[in-house]
């Protein structure tokens, strides 16, 4: 005799899928201005609500409000609101570009934008970042060159990666962008251990380390926030939580936790959850956590609360698992009008202001593109050679590389 | 000179480079406070600090990963994985990070990391104590492996690991750390202090990676080998009376082929002696490269002699450990040919 009953497996769904109406009215959004500030050097446990809140600074209309709000000047929001939509144009070039055929792969960051271009902007000059794929606002808000991006992307002859690695995965040490690997969650804790060594050489440079809400469920990602909690590494432990990992809802890599955020607290990491859409919150959070870590406070884990409102990559089509217009329905809006219309209500910008710099970023780009579609693409023009194939696999090339070089004839 | 154990030549050489170089930092599980397992970083953190020398959490990625981080930092890790038997969770870093980041941003980042992992059976480990996996990172490009089997060539292999410019593998064979072995069980152990190779320079010096040694010089046949087949191999050569030339490889990758090539080339005749499985093995590209560079030179077919293609197995030890017989009937059966 029995006395329970059959088990179930519980797969999670999400709340729609294709055909269905979006619907995000489950997803709890607290005012803009709502969520406290507390000091750097508050006791994690004493600051357990923020991994479960959302910090907001801009409301409704536009404007800034509450504790995480002031932090930036009407200059340093322009330039953030140009970096964001350069990004943009360069994603929707570059997008086309793939589709043309000049390169074989594409990813863009839409919805995104305002994470790692307003992340960048709380840096220092030595910090490092241990980005994923799709972070390139940290090279853009780092004065990287577009061409250099674009090189790369086209693995031509000037591609500063030799046409060694796929498009996208960019590396840029003296931006402090870290060589972004294809296996997910490596770099988390490559970014633990960054920080272990500036703290081993009581240097005052910080690591910053980038997940998406997937790659969490990898191993790497709890390898990360064990090291991080014991040797207390000055390290960012950044979440952006775009909903989507490829098709697979965030709720398959969450689980039964309330939020990513909260995963930091288990850990004894103090963990902010953030409107990823909302530049000066994104920026204020992220300049509280950096400060931390430079004074020797310990590692932050920030979720980002935002949507990936493109596909995964030029390879994947996402309405075959999600709805259309889901997009539309996110209640967190776009980063990029966010911030336009904050900076209109500032007094700083205006909608024909928007258009003429849409139009002379869009022009820059181009300019960018066509200079780096000289140096070739993918499958014309200048490319790298055969020989820089089997460079760089060791310092020196030892004798069976060598040997191999001799035999492809190059 | 002094003679030390391995244990205490590979301690030696962490303790010279970590007085030599400030960026050399040392760190895995129990290798802080208490000095590790078997003892190869006893003292290191009472001389060096905390700072330098500590104390890992259980988990292989983590620290191979960290230590890439830290690499990438401009620091030199040589870090500790407990057993080669328990490196697989980290192997991801390992293959993944580790030995292609320099390759991957053209040398904006490179990895100058030592992984030390005692390896190899012939202790009684079982299935998770006694693994050689050196095939798996031999394969890697990108990676240096590299396998001592005594204590005079693992403090200078160690030195020169730590001082290379890209990822070193090193895998010490765990039975070789007190003394040399031969295959036999049931004879009285002997110490390094008994053994000429226990004879350990005090200071720095290295021993080359990718250079092998000729331990035994022979006419017959070549034994190409490492780790503590080497000792196996010798005694199999006294045993049978055969003029076999042993040949230590030390570093598995890169390889010294003209070490090999040449004494293949005299000989005629070539066995491979591995611990570690047979299929995919490491001999199996030994066996191709000979064949390749010495094919008009052989008068026999390539033997192998490894351990078999099953798990580690416990009770069965020395039915499993390719021993001096089993090594001995091999150069019989080439010498045959």
């Amino acid at each position: 005799m029995n006395d329970y009953a059959p088990l179930s497996l519980h797969v999670p769904e999400p709340a729609v899928r294709p055909g269905d109406n979006p619907d995000f009215s489950d997803v709890p959004i607290p005012k803009a201005g709502s969520v406290e500030r507390p000091p750097v050097d508050a006791d994690p446990e004493s600051i357990r609500g923020l991994a479960f809140s959302i910090i907001r600074v801009l409301n409704r209309n536009g404007e800034a409000v509450g504790p995480w709000a002031g932090l930036l000047s009407d200059e340093e929001l322009l330039e953030g609101l140009r970096h964001m939509m350069t990004l943009r144009a360069f994603d929707s070039r570059m997008q086309t570009a793939q589709r043309q055929g000049k390169t074989s792969f594409y990813m863009q960051h839409m919805g995104e934008e305002a994470v790692s271009c307003a992340f960048r902007k709380a840096l220092s000059p030595g910090d490092m970042n241990f980005p994923t794929y799709r972070q390139a606002g940290l090279l853009i808000a780092g004065g990287y060159p577009l061409v250099d991006m674009m090189c790369q992307i086209y693995s031509n002859e000037r591609d500063p990666l030799k046409g060694r690695q796929l498009p996208v995965l960019y590396s840029a040490r003296d931006y402090g962008f870290f060589s972004v690997s294809g296996n997910l969650a490596t770099q988390y804790i490559q970014a633990v251990g960054w920080a272990m060594a500036s703290a081993i050489k009581n240097d005052t440079r910080i690591a910053a380390a980038w997940i998406g809400d997937g790659s969490t469920a990898e191993s790497d990602f709890h390898a990360a926030l064990v090291f991080a909690s014991t040797y207390n590494a000055p390290v960012v432990l950044n979440i952006v939580n775009n909903q989507w990992a490829i098709s697979t809802f965030q709720g398959i890599a969450r689980g039964g936790s309330g939020t990513f955020a909260a995963r930091g607290l288990g850990f004894g990491i103090p963990a902010l959850r953030v409107d990823g859409n909302d530049y000066l919150a994104v920026y204020a959070v992220a300049k509280w956590a950096i400060e931390r870590a430079r004074r020797n406070l310990g590692p932050t884990l920030i979720e980002y609360v935002t949507y990936r409102v493109g596909a995964h990559s030029t390879s994947d089509d996402p309405s075959a698992y999600r709805p259309k217009t889901e997009s539309d329905a996110w209640p967190l809006g776009d980063p990029v009008i966010r911030l336009k219309n904050h900076l209109i209500v500032r007094g700083a910008w205006s909608e024909a202001r928007h258009k003429q710099a849409e139009a002379e970023i869009l022009d820059a780009v181009i300019t960018a593109q066509k200079e780096a579609e000289r140096y070739g693409t993918l499958h014309a023009g200048g490319k790298p050679s055969a020989r820089d194939m089997f460079e760089g696999v060791y310092e020196e090339m030892p004798p069976h590389l060598r040997r191999q070089r001799q035999l492809a004839g190059v | 000179m002094p003679r030390k154990t391995m244990i205490e030549a590979i301690r030696d050489a962490m303790d010279i480079m970590m007085g030599r170089d400030d960026d050399v930092v040392v760190f895995g599980e129990d290798v802080g406070y208490f000095g590790g397992v078997f003892r190869a970083t006893q003292g290191l953190q009472a001389k060096y600090g905390k700072n330098r020398c500590f104390d890992a959490p259980i988990s292989e990625s983590g620290i191979v990963g960290a230590a890439i981080g830290m690499a990438a930092y401009g620091l030199r890790p040589c870090i500790e994985i407990q057993f080669a038997d328990y490196m697989y969770p980290a192997y991801d870093q390992i293959v993944s990070e580790a030995a292609r980041l320099r390759y991957r941003s053209n040398g904006q980042f490179t990895c100058p990391i030592v992984v030390r992992m005692p390896t190899g059976g012939g202790i009684f480990g079982g299935q998770t104590h006694s693994q050689s996996p050196e095939a798996l990172f031999t394969h890697v490009c990108g990676l240096k492996t590299v396998v001592p089997s005594n204590p005079s060539d693992a403090k200078g292999l160690l030195i020169a690991a730590i001082q290379d410019p890209d990822p070193v593998i090193f895998l010490e064979p765990k039975r070789l750390y007190n003394g040399p072995f031969e295959g036999y069980p049931e004879r009285p152990v002997t110490s390094w202090a008994k053994h000429e190779l226990g004879e350990v320079p005090d200071g720095h010096y290295t021993v080359p990676l990718g250079e092998a040694v000729i331990r035994r010089n022979g006419t017959a046949v070549t034994v190409l080998t490492y780790g503590t087949m080497v000792y196996v191999a010798e005694a199999a050569a006294t045993e049978t009376g055969i003029d076999a030339e042993i040949i230590d490889l030390r570093t598995l990758v890169p390889l010294d082929m003209e070490a090999i090539v040449a004494s293949v080339r005299k000989t005629g005749r070539c066995v491979v002696v591995h611990e570690a499985t047979l299929t995919s093995g490491f001999g199996a590209e030994l066996c191709a490269l000979v064949q390749e560079t010495c094919f008009y030179h052989l008068e026999a077919p390539i033997a192998r002699v490894a351990g078999w293609d099953t798990p580690y197995p416990h009770a069965q030890e020395w039915d499993y450990f390719p021993g001096p017989s089993r090594v001995g009937r091999a150069l019989l059966e080439t010498m045959e040919q």
